[in-house]
Parts: structure tokens; C-alpha cells; sequence
């Protein structure tokens, strides 16, 4: 049943997502200030699960595209992210039952709570990705070969703009992409439309709860000053694969993505080991005595020592003190097509993906 | 060439009298509360131990560079701030997040602002967001001149990038309201409305401080007899003439530390080190840059409010000569004695165990009465000051920008709590004077200019080289002499998900002040 999304869980979204987010995805500041600001002018979120909806339920997918630098500047409104849900419901002619997030990871983890928190429409607790990626044939819907159109896209100076009709994710990528680098680089998307059964057969589920559930592990930790990192490996599952210190940070941009690479020495247990971590974008493989050790889709996630704060690919800086946790991935990404699509291979590495979890 | 630097700190007012690079005077002076005593009083004092002035007083000095804590402390402590407007310029863009929407609530009822928000801006590439909405301009100014506020904050969408609208903005409301001063965002500020927006904000709110702090040291440099121009100290290791000054009072936040370290760069000749200045309570770490504190580029919080400009890079840790020693729990600070040490530790006589009875006790410092702290533990002395090794050297660490050794600069009173081996450090150095080593920095210190910009659709090279030629500009502007200037600083950073192989490109010029310009 759809229950309130109490505003407590606010901060805690914000620091999961932002840890999910796995280096990329955009630090969630912006869509956490909005939605605190609107739930101090009365306005509430409802959250549903996806077995609640319906089969022929439609879900509105929404995200907001563009420049994290530019988004530092035009910031994220909800009233944009709103109108593109309404203006697909147009569109469409039939109206939505529920929003849910494209990326669980970063910013967008509170896109779908900006919409509905003006649409008065519940929010599903699910996503396509299950962490950050950085284009549109990342997603889960994309790996289900689900439809890819139509898609809205709203700028504030009433720019819209249908994708009505495309042949492949990655034309759906680039002709959106372009689309919003002509109205300034940042505008609020409604992606395909999903049904019910889409979202329960195709949908990373119950990521908006988890995100929560890792920010309440760091804040409880934080507060009884305990280890936060050991209480999100409990939570989550998941393996502490370093810590150590960055000594090395090397970053390009090509074909507009963030690449590089960041060096790491061992402290304490990993005292003596040099470790190495890829991006693009977000956090994609781990190397060890250059063998990798974990690698995309499972989740690499660097967070900061001492508070648990994940620390992105854009900040990321000589000195810090890390640890390197993996998280396990959901499984529809770990399938032959779901590997295609976000295994090592689909960022251009010459290896199969192997699991930390299984070694 | 003399000159005075004073450096006015919460404790004390430290102030030196310099001919060229030589040290005449120097004079450390308890802070009053009006702060103007304490200035008099120093500059007298510096004045009669110069032998060659022949009780002359002030005609022999060239200049006077003052830093100063009040405007940190005004907002800080939510006082002397006044109320202000904010014109933002970014609709329909960035509606839904109004100007001080951040801020703790209690610093936003002091300054208590009229906000106003209007059509226009720019985008990245320049080009207008959507036409400046003028009308909305100028009726925000009839209500601003009937609040009688004074002191307007503009702020415009890409402003960094793209002044203009920001600049009509001004001159629409200077033609309503002549008698109102005027910070704009793009002069303050880095990309990122909502922080460039806090920092243009408190700007504003510190105008009446700023010329009523201004006009008081006037008086107090003529009352101790000088008359010559006088500088207020910059938090990037400048100095900016003082009537200039007052009008950009948030660039003096953090400028205490960032005179210690220019400080510590004039007296041993270093360009590049890591400088740890020890105080009483806490130990600021930075990192000299061709003779400069490394800029922050990260948010900065000042008084809980979320900034994002010229800051220098410093890692506070809270370890300091005051620092009390928990013997239960073995940890040595945060919390200290301050600047009752020489009632409270033991070594003078009082019952609480610090850090400065750590280092008297192993015999690394020598002050007060060792007789007293000869029973503590020699082994547990030794274990707990290897603590505070510890805490430097990480600490140290991360300020490093690579994993090869540097130099290291220990300044300040607690300066004896770092020795003389470090892990990753290769020189460890000390210097004469370094308990003034702020005013001495204060004294030396140039003017600059500096540029942070986006560059889209060029090369690198030419982005590089424009960046450069305008950050010399402004440094000729602010009153370096040209044939002086010299760029000590360009980053340069590649952006995601923008086209043209978009850049940031920040660069920084230096130069001598050209006296009678």
C-alpha cells in the first residue's frame, strides 16, 4: 500500500543514492534541497511497491539529463520534471498510476519524489539501473529489449519535445542527448512508458528502500560511533575489497564522458598493495597487481574512511583516505543480454565479467 | 621601503615593521575589544623601537597592511550584518530553490533579505537564457529605495561567464537608487548559483561593517601618526587598498591563516612546502603553491553558510599546544585549554594535563616548570606524543598533491609539537619570528588577479593563454605594477556531458604594488 514517505528519510536517500550512484551520477544536493523545500511548503511523496501495481498500470520513468556543471547553475526544478510526466500523458492520451526513477545512483534518485510531490502520484519503489550509469542502453529496460519511445523532454522556456520514434536505445541516447545540449544541457526527460508488468518483470526493485536503508545504516553508525563502512557491508552484503589512500588521479573527457583512473596504496590490512580503479562516468573496474579484481555491473563504491561518504570520480583527489566496498549487483544485469549491455565489455575492456562474490 | 603588517586575531594583534625583506620591529599586543586600541598601541609601539625614524613616526612608512578577523566574525556570530536585497537573474530557470534557501535559519532572520527574482541570464556558451526582463529590474529597485535598504546582491544565471546581465542589472538600479552599493555575483564567485549567490549575499550584508571597519583603522593608523595608504589583507595571500577592500569584505574571510603562511614562505625563501601553523587549540594545515596558499576548490562553510570562492585550501585538525590530554581514553584534543594555558597546564602551575606538557615533560620544548610534569610516565609521554606525530603526518598527507616528499614550515606558538622527522616529509624547517609570521605576511604581500572560466570550442593552448592575459589584466586593475606580474597558479579541468571539449580554466597572475599609481 502506498505509505508517506516520511521526511526523515530525505537525508537518508540522499547519502544512499549518492553511494549507489558508485562515482557518478551526480551528487544529490540539488533534488534533496527541492525536496525538503517542498515537504516545508506541505507537500508529501507517497511510495508504493511495484507488486501493488497493476498489470496495465502505466509508470511514468522520469530523470533529469544534462552537465552536472550546468545543472550547478539552471539547479533542478521540480516543476520541469512535472511537466514532462504531463506532457506524456498527453501524448499518450491515458494517464499515469505511479513515477519511478530511471537511476537509483546520485541526483536522480529523487527525480520521481520532485514530480509526484506536485502531481499528487505515488512513487514505485524500483528503478531500471540499480546504481548509475551513464546512457540509456544501461538500463534494465534496455537489456528486457522493452519499447525505447516515446520520450518527453522539457526545458523551462516551454522547449518540449517528443522522441516519438527511434530504432535503438543508443539512437534514443543520442538524439535525447542532442536535444538537450541545444536547449543548455540540462532538461527533465519522462523516458518510455512502462506498464505494471514491465516494471515487476523488468525493474530493479525495492532500490528506493535500499538507498534508505544504507543512509540510515552511515547516519546510525555515525551517531553511535561506530564504523559506518562495516555497517553498510552488513546491510548490503557486500565485500570491503581495500582501503588505503589515493595517490595518483588521472582524468580525460572523450566523447563527452568523464575517464580516467585512480591509484590507490594500502593502509592497515592492505598495507603494501597498490590498487587501481577505472571510470567512466562512474566506477567500472578494480585492479589489482593489474588483474582486475571486481568490475561493472557490480557495484565499486569509494567511500571516504572515516564519515562513509561516497566520494565521486569527480572529486575524487590525492590523499584521501578510502575504502573500497563492492556491492552485489541485482541479477538482470549479470545475464547474457544484461553483460551485453553493462559488462566490462560494453565500456570497451577485452574481458568477461567475473564476480568478486563468487572467488 | 618600510611598511607595517598587523594581523588582528581573536587573542592577539601581532604586528611587524619591515624595510625590504629585513624585520625591524615586531610586536605581539592582547587584542581589545574595541580592536582599535590594540592597533594603536602596536603600531606605537613598532614605531618607537625603530631606531632609524628617530621619533619621526609614521612619515618613514610606506604602507600599512592590516588583517582582520571582524567580517568571519560578524557572520559567525550573526551580528553587525545588515538587511539586503537579492536580485537573482535566472528565471524561468533555478525558480524553485529561492536565494537563502540553504542558509541556517537563524543568519537568514538577522539578515533578513528582499528577494527578488527576474527573467534572464545566460547559458554556458553564452548565449542569453532568455531576454533581461528590465521592467522587473527597475521595480525592484522603487522597492528596494522605499525599504531603505542599502545594500543590493545581484546575481545572474552563467554570470562568471557571461557579465552583462549583471552589469545592466546594476546600472538599472544605481539610476533608481544612486546611493546603493552594489556586489555583484560574477566579481565573487565560481560557477554554482546557489553558493557564488550565499557568497555575493554575505557580501552585501557586510557593506556597513566593511566601511565602518575601514574608516576605524583610518583613525587608528592617524592617531599612532600614519598617514600613508593602508591595504587590507586578502584570503589568497594578497593585499587590495583598503577603500577597494571594504567593498569585498567576505575576500578577508580566512585571511589570518593565509598571512601565516605567506609568512612562512618569506622567511625560509620556499615556494612550494606544506606549512603547519600550530596554535593553541587548533593546527591549520595548507600548501604553499609558488609562494601562495593553494586554493580550495571545494565548499567552504562560513558560519554554516555554503560559499563557493577564493578560499584557501586548509585543514584544520584539532591539535594544538592547549590541547588536554585524556589519559583514560588516550586522546589528545579536540578540545583544549586555549588561551588559558598559562593558568591551567601543569607546567604552569595548573592541574590539566595539554600537549605543551607532553612536549616539556620529553624535553622538545622549554617553558614554564619542568619539575612539575617529572612524573608522568616516560613511556607513556613518548606513546602519546607519537600520537600527535601521527595526527601530522596524516594530516600532512592528505594536503600533499603527490605521494614525493615536501618541505614542511612549522610556524606558530605550538610550533615546538612538530618535530623534527616526519614520514613523507623531507625538510622540516623553523623560523626566526615565526610566532609573527602572519603580520610578517601581512607586511610583504602583493596584489593579484585571477580568472575562473569555462572555455568551449577552442584549444587548450588558446584557452590557456586567454585565461592568462585576462587574469593579468585584473591584476593591473587591482594595482600591480605590470613589469611585476608573474602566474603562479593555472588548473585547468575538463567538463562531462558538455560539447566543444569544454574546459574550466582558472589562472592566477601576481605582481608588486605599484606605489602612486
Amino acid at each position: 500500500m502506498a505509505e508517506v514517505f516520511p521526511k526523515e528519510s530525505i537525508d537518508a536517500l540522499a547519502i544512499g543514492a549518492w553511494i549507489l550512484g558508485t562515482g557518478g551520477g551526480g551528487s544529490p544536493y540539488l533534488a534533496q534541497l527541492n525536496l525538503k523545500h517542498l515537504y516545508a511548503q506541505g507537500k508529501r511523496c507517497r511510495l508504493i511497491q511495484p507488486e501493488d501495481l497493476a498489470d496495465d498500470d502505466i509508470v511514468a520513468v522520469v530523470s533529469q539529463m544534462g552537465a552536472p556543471l550546468v545543472a550547478q547553475e539552471r539547479l533542478v526544478d521540480p516543476t520541469y520534471l512535472a511537466r514532462a510526466v504531463r506532457l506524456m500523458e498527453e501524448y499518450l492520451g491515458q494517464r499515469f498510476a505511479a513515477i519511478m526513477a530511471v537511476e537509483i545512483g546520485g541526483g536522480n534518485a529523487f527525480s520521481p519524489f520532485l514530480a509526484a510531490a506536485l502531481l499528487d502520484l505515488p512513487v514505485v519503489d524500483a528503478d531500471a539501473m540499480g546504481r548509475a550509469f551513464p546512457e540509456a542502453q544501461n538500463t534494465s529496460f534496455a537489456i528486457g529489449n522493452l519499447k525505447m519511445y516515446p520520450l518527453s523532454l522539457v526545458d523551462c522556456r516551454d522547449n518540449e519535445a517528443i522522441v516519438s520514434k527511434v530504432p535503438s536505445w543508443i539512437w534514443m541516447e543520442r538524439i535525447s542527448r542532442k536535444i538537450t545540449t541545444e536547449v543548455g544541457s540540462i532538461a527533465a526527460t519522462c523516458k518510455a512508458p512502462r506498464t505494471g508488468a514491465e516494471v515487476k518483470e523488468w525493474g530493479i526493485l525495492h532500490t528506493v528502500t535500499k538507498a534508505i536503508g544504507i543512509g540510515e545504516a552511515v547516519l546510525k553508525a555515525r551517531r553511535v560511533h561506530a564504523n559506518p563502512i562495516t555497517s553498510i557491508l552488513d546491510q548490503e552484503g557486500g565485500i570491503q575489497l581495500f582501503a588505503g589512500k589515493v595517490t595518483d588521479v588521472d582524468r580525460i573527457t572523450t566523447g563527452g564522458f568523464l575517464r580516467g583512473s585512480a591509484q590507490f596504496a594500502g593502509l592497515g590490512e592492505s598495507q603494501g598493495q597498490r590498487f587501481v580503479l577505472e571510470f567512466q562516468n562512474e566506477w567500472l573496474v578494480a585492479l589489482g597487481n593489474d588483474e582486475p579484481l571486481a568490475m561493472s555491473p557490480d557495484l565499486i563504491c569509494v567511500l571516504d574512511t572515516d564519515s562513509g561518504e561516497a566520494i565521486g570520480t569527480e572529486t575524487v583527489r590525492y590523499g584521501q583516505r578510502v575504502t573500497v566496498v563492492v556491492l552485489p549487483s541485482p541479477d538482470i544485469l549479470r545475464t547474457t543480454q544484461g553483460l551485453e549491455n553493462v559488462g566490462p565489455r560494453a565500456f570497451g575492456y577485452d574481458f568477461d565479467y567475473r564476480s568478486v562474490f563468487s572467488q | 621601503m618600510k611598511r607595517i603588517g598587523i594581523d588582528v586575531g581573536g587573542t592577539n594583534t601581532d604586528a611587524v615593521l619591515i624595510d625590504g625583506t629585513r624585520i625591524i620591529a615586531s610586536m605581539k599586543v592582547p587584542t581589545t575589544a574595541d580592536v582599535m586600541t590594540g592597533v594603536v598601541n602596536a603600531t606605537r609601539g613598532l614605531m618607537e623601537r625603530d631606531p632609524s625614524s628617530g621619533g619621526s613616526r609614521g612619515q618613514t612608512v610606506d604602507a600599512v597592511m592590516l588583517g582582520t578577523t571582524h567580517f568571519t566574525n560578524a557572520v559567525v556570530e550573526r551580528a553587525n550584518l545588515e538587511r539586503i536585497a537579492v536580485i537573482r537573474i535566472s528565471l524561468p530557470a533555478a525558480a524553485s530553490l529561492p536565494p537563502g534557501v540553504d542558509w541556517p535559519a537563524d543568519i537568514r532572520e538577522t539578515v533578513n533579505p528582499m528577494i527578488f527574482m527576474v527573467d534572464g541570464g545566460h547559458e554556458y556558451d553564452g548565449r542569453p537564457l532568455v531576454p533581461l526582463d528590465r521592467k522587473a529590474i527597475a521595480k525592484a529597485a522603487y522597492r528596494i529605495a522605499d525599504a531603505g535598504i542599502k545594500s543590493v546582491a545581484i546575481v545572474a544565471l552563467f554570470s562568471p561567464l557571461t557579465t552583462a546581465c549583471e552589469e545592466e542589472a546594476a546600472d538599472i538600479v544605481r539610476s533608481i537608487v544612486p546611493d546603493v552599493r552594489i556586489t555583484l555575483s560574477n566579481t565573487l564567485g565560481r560557477i554554482g548559483l546557489l553558493e557564488r549567490e550565499n557568497v555575493a549575499m554575505l557580501n552585501a550584508a557586510l557593506q556597513a561593517i566593511g566601511r565602518k571597519t575601514v574608516d576605524a583603522f583610518g583613525k587608528a593608523l592617524s592617531e599612532a601618526g600614519i598617514d600613508t595608504p593602508f591595504y587590507l589583507t586578502q584570503n589568497d595571500g594578497t593585499v587590495v587598498i583598503a577603500e577597494v577592500a571594504a567593498q569585498s569584505p567576505v575576500y578577508s574571510f580566512a585571511s589570518g591563516p593565509t598571512n601565516s603562511m605567506r609568512g612562512a614562505a618569506l622567511l625560509t625563501g620556499l615556494q612550494d612546502a606544506i606549512v603547519a601553523d600550530v596554535g593553541g587549540t587548533t593546527t591549520d594545515i595548507g600548501c604553499l603553491v609558488n609562494g601562495f596558499p593553494r586554493e580550495a576548490n571545494n565548499i567552504v562553510e562560513v558560519g554554516g553558510v555554503r560559499t563557493l570562492f577564493r578560499m584557501p585550501d586548509l585543514l584544520p585538525i584539532g591539535l594544538g599546544g592547549g590541547s588536554i590530554v585524556d589519559l583514560e581514553t588516550g586522546r589528545i584534543g579536540p578540545r583544549s585549554v586555549g588561551y588559558r594555558i598559562t593558568d591551567e597546564a601543569l607546567v604552569f602551575g595548573g592541574t590539566i594535563l595539554t600537549a605543551s606538557d607532553l612536549a616539556v615533560a620529553a624535553e622538545r620544548a622549554d617553558f614554564g616548570d619542568r619539575r612539575r610534569v617529572r612524573k608522568l610516565d616516560s613511556g607513556l609521554v613518548r606513546h602519546l606524543l607519537d600520537r600527535t606525530v601521527t595526527m601530522l603526518e596524516e594530516n600532512i598527507d592528505r594536503m600533499k598533491t603527490s605521494a614525493d616528499p615536501v618541505d614542511l614550515i612549522a610556524v606558530g606558538g605550538g610550533a615546538f609539537l612538530v618535530p623534527d622527522k616526519l614520514a613523507g616529509v623531507a625538510r622540516v624547517l623553523r623560523v626566526e619570528h615565526s610566532d609573527v609570521a602572519n603580520a610578517i605576511g601581512a607586511a610583504m604581500a602583493q596584489v593579484s588577479g585571477e580568472i575562473d572560466q569555462v572555455f568551449s570550442g577552442v584549444s587548450r593552448d588558446v584557452a590557456l593563454a586567454e585565461a592568462e592575459n585576462i587574469a593579468k589584466s585584473r591584476a593591473r586593475e587591482a594595482g600591480a605594477r605590470p613589469d611585476s606580474l608573474k602566474t603562479i597558479e593555472v588548473e585547468d579541468i575538463p567538463l562531462a556531458y558538455l560539447p566543444g571539449g569544454s574546459r574550466r580554466v582558472r589562472v592566477r597572475v601576481v605582481g608588486d604594488i605599484a606605489y602612486g599609481a
